[in-house]
C-alpha cells in the first residue's frame, strides 16, 4: 500500500503536523472519492438530469401511486431486515458464543446463499409459497440477508467482554434480562450497521420481486426498472430514482448513529475467552438457531435436486451440459469458461475494491471531524442502495465521453462490482481501524517512525486480518453480483450469475437442469471460498463487522 | 493471543512481528496472484482501427452458428464484435439514449412492437439491402428503409398435449375458448408491463377482438381464472405442466417455436403451439445514424439476409427467416409449423397506444 508514502512531507518544514496530516488524509481521499465520482455519481446523475431535461418529475412525485409504492418499498424492507435480524441472532450467538463443533462449517453455510442469483431463489420461494405472495418476498429478501446479520454481529459478539454479562447474572438478573440490559446495547453498533446494509439490500432488491410478486407487487427498483428500461419513462426515473436516494441516506443515517455511539470504545476480548460450551438456556438458542439453519438449507437443496432431476428420474445431464453453452448455444461460452470470467472479474474487483475500501477506511478512522466522516462514509455506501438499471443507464450517456471507448471495455464488469463490494469492505476494517489506540501510533512516532512506517507497524498487523475478511467477503459478493454486472457483460466475458439467468429463460430442459447445475457449481465454488477464509480467520482473532 | 485485546502485542516479541510481517506479504502476493488471473491482463480487443471491426449491437437471445459468422469473417475482411444488452425493449432504449454517440455500427432485434419509437427517434439511416426484395420487404415498418426485416417469430398459447389427452377436457384451439369454464384456472400469462411474450398476448387479444372488444375478453379471462405473472420464465419454466417444471397449469403464453425445445424421449414434441392464438413478431436490423463505418455496417445488414445466415436462424434462435427461399430443418418442421394467419397489428399503432393499453390492462386485470 504504497500510497501511504504520499503522506510523507520533507522533515523540517515550516508546515504544522496538523496542517500536514490533513493535506495526507485529503490526498489519501482522493482516489476512492474520483472513483466514485467518475463510476457512480456521474452517470447517476446524468441519467436522472437527462429526466429532468424532459419535464414532468414533479407530477410523478405528486402522484398518490408514487407514495404508495414508496411506502411498499420501505415496508416490505422493514419487515425483511427485521426478519433477518431475528433470525441472524440466534445463529450470531451460536458461532460467537458456544464451544460448539461444526461452528466454522455454520458460518461457511450461512454465508453461501448470499451468492445465488435472485431468480433462483425467487423461483424457488414462489414454488414453495405461490404467485404473489408477500410472505414470500419477505422470507426470501431476508434469506439473503442472514449472513450479513451473522458475521456482523457475530463478529463483535465473539469478543465482547463476558464478564459484565456475569456480573448481571451473579446480581440476580435472569438471563434475559442480562442480554437486554448489558449484551444487546453493546452489540448496537454491529446490529446497526448490519440492519442498514440488510435494509439497503433488501430495499433494491428486484428478482426476487420481480418473480414472486409477479404482476402484483411492485417496488422502487422495479418500477425504475420497468420506466428506465421498457417505457423510455426518464422523467418517472428520475422521480423514483430521487425518491429512492432519499431513502438510502436516511436508512443510513440511522445507521450511523447507532453505530457512532459505541464503535472504537469498547473493551474487547479474544474470541477463546468468551465462547463457553452451551448451558441451559443455549439449549433453546441452539435449537432456534438450528431451526434458522434448516429454513436457509431447503432452498440450497432445492436447487441441488432440481439440477439432478430430469424428465426420466434422476441424472447428471445438467452437469454433463456445463462444458457447453446450452441448447442451441444459448451462451457463446461454456458454463465452465463464465464461471472462470466470474472468478476472474471477482478476483479484479476485490482487488480494487480492497484498495479504494482501505484508503477511505484510513481516512475516516484518522478524520477528527464528523462532518466530513459522516459525508465520506455515506457517500461510499450510496451504491448499495442505487438501482442497477440507473447505473447501467447511466454508463450508456456519460462513459462515451472518456477515452479509448471505456464503455465498451471488459474492465467495466470488475469496476461496477468494486463499487458494490467497496462499502462492505469500509464496514469491516473501518471499526478495526478505529479499535486501534492512537496511543500507540504516538509512541511509534515519538520514537521515530514516520507516517509510513507507523502505519505499517501498527495499523496494518492489526488490521491485516480484518482485511483478509473484507477480501474474502466481498469476493464472494463480486461472484453472486447479477445487476449491474448484467448491464456491462459481453458473451464472451459472460460471467456465472448472467449465464445462469440466460439458461433459465429459455425453453428446454437441458436448458432449465444446465442452469440448475450452474447455480450448484456457484454455490461449491462460494463455498470453498469462504471456508478458505475461515481457515485464515480461525487461528487469528479479529473484530471485523463480517 | 489477540492483537486486538493487547494492542501493545504489535510490538511484543520477534515472532509476532515476523509473523505479522509474513502476513502482510501475504496480502501482497495474493494481491499479485489474482491479478494474475485477470481480466486486465487478458487483454481486451480495442484495437478498432487497424482491423476493420464492426460493432454488432443485439439483445440476449441472439445466437448463431459460429461457422457461418467466421466464413461471413473471412470473405469480408470485416471482424464482427458482437454486443449484446438485455431484451428487445431494453436494447431499443439502449440505442435511443445513445444516439448520439452510437453503441455500434449497426444493430439487429429491435421488433416490431419497439420498431415505431426507433424509427421515431431516427435512430437507423437508411438503407435497402439488395437482398431485401427476397422476403424482407414484405414486413416493412411504415415504408420506411430505415429497418430492414430478419426474421418472424410468433408468439402463442401453447399446451401440453399430456395433460389434455389425459384429461376429459379437449385442448382448447383458438382464443374464444378460454372463456369457456371448462378451462377455468387452466391458463396462465405475463404482465404485458414486464413481459415481451406478455405484451405480444395482449396485443394479440386486441388484435383478435378488436379496440372495442378486448377488454371484455380480458374481464372474461380474469373470471376465468388466469394467472398473470411478471415474466416468461416463471409461467414457462414452472407454472406450465409441459415444461420441465412440472407446473399445474397447462396452457401458457410462449413462442411457436417453443415446441421445438421440448422434444421427448419418442422424438415428437411435449408440447404444441396454438397456431389459430398467435401475434406476430418481426426482428428488424439496421446502420445505426452516425456510425463511422457505414459501408461495412451495410455489408452486415445484407449478411443477415445471405442463404447461411437466414438458414441457420431456425436452429439458433427458434424464429423463421424473412426469406422464403432458404431450406428449414425437418424436425423443425414438425415441431414448429409456421401459423398460416397470425394476427399482427401496425407499428405506429403500437407505438401510439401500448402504454395506454397497457396501464388500462392493469387496471382491469390485477385491479
Amino acid at each position: 500500500m504504497s500510497r501511504v508514502s504520499r503522506e510523507r512531507r520533507p522533515t523540517g518544514t515550516s508546515v504544522s503536523a496538523s496542517t500536514r496530516r490533513r493535506v495526507g488524509l485529503v490526498v489519501l481521499a482522493v482516489v476512492p472519492l474520483a472513483f466514485l465520482v467518475l463510476f457512480f455519481a456521474w452517470p447517476v446523475l446524468a441519467i436522472i438530469a437527462r429526466g429532468f431535461g424532459e419535464g414532468g418529475v414533479s407530477d410523478m412525485l405528486a402522484r398518490a401511486q408514487t407514495w404508495q409504492l414508496v411506502g411498499f418499498t420501505l415496508g416490505q424492507a422493514a419487515a425483511a431486515t427485521a426478519l433477518a435480524v431475528l433470525a441472524g441472532l440466534p445463529l450470531a450467538y451460536v458461532t460467537a458464543r458456544l464451544a460448539v463443533p461444526g461452528r466454522g462449517l455454520l458460518r461457511v453455510l450461512v454465508t453461501v446463499p448470499f451468492v445465488l442469483p435472485t431468480v433462483v431463489v425467487g423461483l424457488a420461494f414462489r414454488a414453495l409459497f405461490g404467485d404473489g405472495s408477500l410472505a414470500a418476498i419477505v422470507l426470501a429478501n431476508a434469506f439473503f440477508n442472514v449472513a450479513v446479520v451473522v458475521r456482523t454481529v457475530g463478529g463483535l459478539w465473539s469478543h465482547l467482554d463476558r464478564r459484565a454479562e456475569d456480573a448481571a447474572r451473579a446480581l440476580g438478573a435472569s438471563r434475559w434480562r442480562a442480554f437486554t440490559s448489558v449484551t444487546l446495547p453493546a452489540l448496537r453498533p454491529a446490529l446497526g450497521s448490519a440492519a442498514a446494509v440488510v435494509f439497503l439490500f433488501c430495499a433494491t432488491s428486484f428478482g426476487v420481486v420481480l418473480v414472486i410478486g409477479g404482476a402484483r407487487y411492485r417496488t422502487l427498483e422495479t418500477e425504475i426498472y420497468l420506466r428506465t428500461v421498457n417505457l423510455l419513462d426518464l422523467p418517472g426515473a428520475a422521480a423514483l430514482s430521487l425518491l429512492q436516494l432519499a431513502a438510502v441516506v436516511a436508512a443510513l443515517a440511522v445507521g450511523a448513529a447507532a453505530r457512532r455511539r459505541r464503535e472504537g470504545a469498547l473493551a474487547l476480548r479474544s474470541s477463546a475467552e468468551t465462547t463457553r460450551p452451551p448451558t441451559g438456556g443455549d439449549w433453546v438458542v441452539l435449537a432456534a438457531a438450528g431451526a434458522v439453519l434448516v429454513g436457509l438449507l431447503v432452498p440450497l437443496v432445492a436447487v441441488v435436486l432440481r439440477s439432478l432431476t430430469t424428465s426420466s428420474g434422476f441424472g447428471l445431464d445438467g452437469y454433463r451440459a456445463l462444458t457447453g453453452g446450452g441448447e442451441g448455444g444459448v451462451l457463446r461460452i461454456s458454463v465452465v469458461e463464465a464461471a472462470l470470467n466470474s472468478v476472474r472479474a471477482a478476483a479484479d474487483a476485490t482487488v480494487l475494491a480492497m484498495v479504494l475500501g482501505g484508503l477511505a477506511a484510513v481516512v475516516l478512522a484518522r478524520t477528527r471531524r464528523a462532518g466530513a466522516t459522516q459525508l465520506l462514509d455515506t457517500l461510499m455506501m450510496l451504491p448499495l442502495g442505487v438501482s442497477a438499471v440507473t447505473v447501467g443507464f447511466g454508463y450508456l450517456v456519460t462513459l462515451s465521453a472518456l477515452p479509448s471507448g471505456l464503455r465498451d471495455s471488459p474492465v467495466l464488469v470488475p469496476f461496477v462490482q468494486a463499487l458494490v463490494i467497496t462499502p462492505l469492505v469500509i464496514r469491516i476494517v473501518l471499526p478495526v481501524l478505529r479499535s486501534v489506540d492512537d496511543r500507540l501510533r504516538q509512541a511509534a512516532a515519538t520514537l521515530g517512525a514516520g507516517p509510513v512506517r507507523v502505519w505499517l507497524a501498527v495499523d496494518l498487523p492489526m488490521s491485516a486480518r480484518s482485511l483478509v475478511t473484507a477480501a474474502g467477503f466481498g469476493f464472494v459478493i463480486a461472484l453472486g453480483e447479477f445487476g449491474a454486472t448484467s448491464f456491462l457483460v459481453r458473451p464472451e466475458t459472460m460471467t456465472l450469475p448472467v449465464a445462469i439467468s440466460r439458461l433459465i429463460s429459455r425453453p428446454g430442459e437441458l436448458n432449465a437442469v444446465a442452469a440448475y447445475a450452474a447455480c450448484t457449481m456457484l454455490l461449491v465454488v462460494t463455498a470453498l471460498v469462504v471456508a478458505v477464509v475461515e481457515r485464515i480467520r480461525v487461528r487469528s482473532d479479529t473484530v471485523g463487522e463480517f | 493471543m489477540s492483537g486486538v485485546t493487547s494492542p501493545a502485542g504489535a510490538f511484543s516479541t520477534r515472532a509476532d512481528r515476523f509473523r505479522q510481517r509474513g502476513l502482510a506479504v501475504g496480502l501482497v502476493t495474493a494481491v499479485g496472484l489474482t491479478a494474475g488471473c485477470s481480466v486486465v491482463g487478458g487483454g481486451s480487443d480495442d484495437g478498432s482501427d487497424d482491423s476493420r471491426s464492426v460493432v454488432l449491437v443485439t439483445h440476449d437471445s441472439f445466437s448463431y452458428d459460429e461457422e457461418v459468422v467466421a466464413a461471413f469473417e473471412r470473405e469480408s475482411g470485416i471482424d464482427l464484435d458482437i454486443r449484446q444488452s438485455g431484451d428487445a425493449g431494453e436494447l431499443t432504449n439502449s440505442l435511443v439514449l445513445s444516439r448520439d454517440n452510437p453503441i455500434g455500427d449497426v444493430a439487429f432485434g429491435v421488433d416490431s412492437t419497439f420498431a415505431g419509437r426507433a424509427l421515431a427517434e431516427g435512430v437507423f439511416e437508411d438503407y435497402r439491402s439488395p437482398r431485401a426484395e427476397r422476403g424482407a420487404d414484405d414486413y416493412r415498418v411504415a415504408d420506411s428503409d430505415a429497418l430492414t426485416a430478419i426474421d418472424v417469430g410468433d408468439v402463442c398459447l401453447n399446451i401440453d398435449r399430456e395433460w389434455f389427452a389425459e384429461s376429459d377436457v379437449p385442448a382448447p384451439t383458438g382464443l374464444d375458448d378460454l372463456l369457456d369454464p371448462a378451462y377455468r384456472d387452466l391458463l396462465v400469462v405475463q404482465d404485458p408491463a414486464t413481459s415481451s411474450p406478455g405484451l405480444a398476448f395482449l396485443l394479440a387479444t386486441i388484435a383478435h377482438a378488436g379496440e372495442d372488444g378486448w377488454r371484455d375478453y380480458w374481464t372474461g379471462l380474469r373470471d376465468n381464472g388466469v394467472r398473470v405473472t411478471g415474466g416468461w420464465t416463471e409461467a414457462y419454466t414452472q407454472d406450465f405442466s409441459g415444461s420441465s417444471g412440472n407446473g399445474p397449469r397447462p396452457i401458457v403464453v410462449s413462442y411457436a417455436s417453443s415446441p421445438a425445445a421440448e422434444i421427448g424421449a419418442d422424438g415428437t414434441p411435449r408440447t404444441e403451439a396454438l397456431l389459430d392464438t398467435c401475434y406476430q413478431q418481426v426482428e428488424y436490423a439496421g446502420v445505426l445514424a452516425g456510425t463511422d463505418r457505414p459501408e461495412d455496417a451495410r455489408a452486415v445488414v445484407d449478411f443477415l439476409l445471405s442463404e447461411p445466415f437466414q438458414a441457420q436462424l431456425a436452429e439458433y434462435m427458434y424464429v423463421y427467416p424473412v426469406r422464403a427461399d432458404v431450406e428449414l430443418p425437418e424436425a423443425w418442421r414438425e415441431a414448429a409449423p409456421l401459423p398460416e394467419e397470425s394476427v399482427t397489428l401496425p407499428a405506429d399503432e403500437v407505438e401510439g397506444n401500448r402504454d395506454e393499453w397497457v396501464s388500462e390492462w392493469r387496471d382491469l386485470v390485477l385491479g
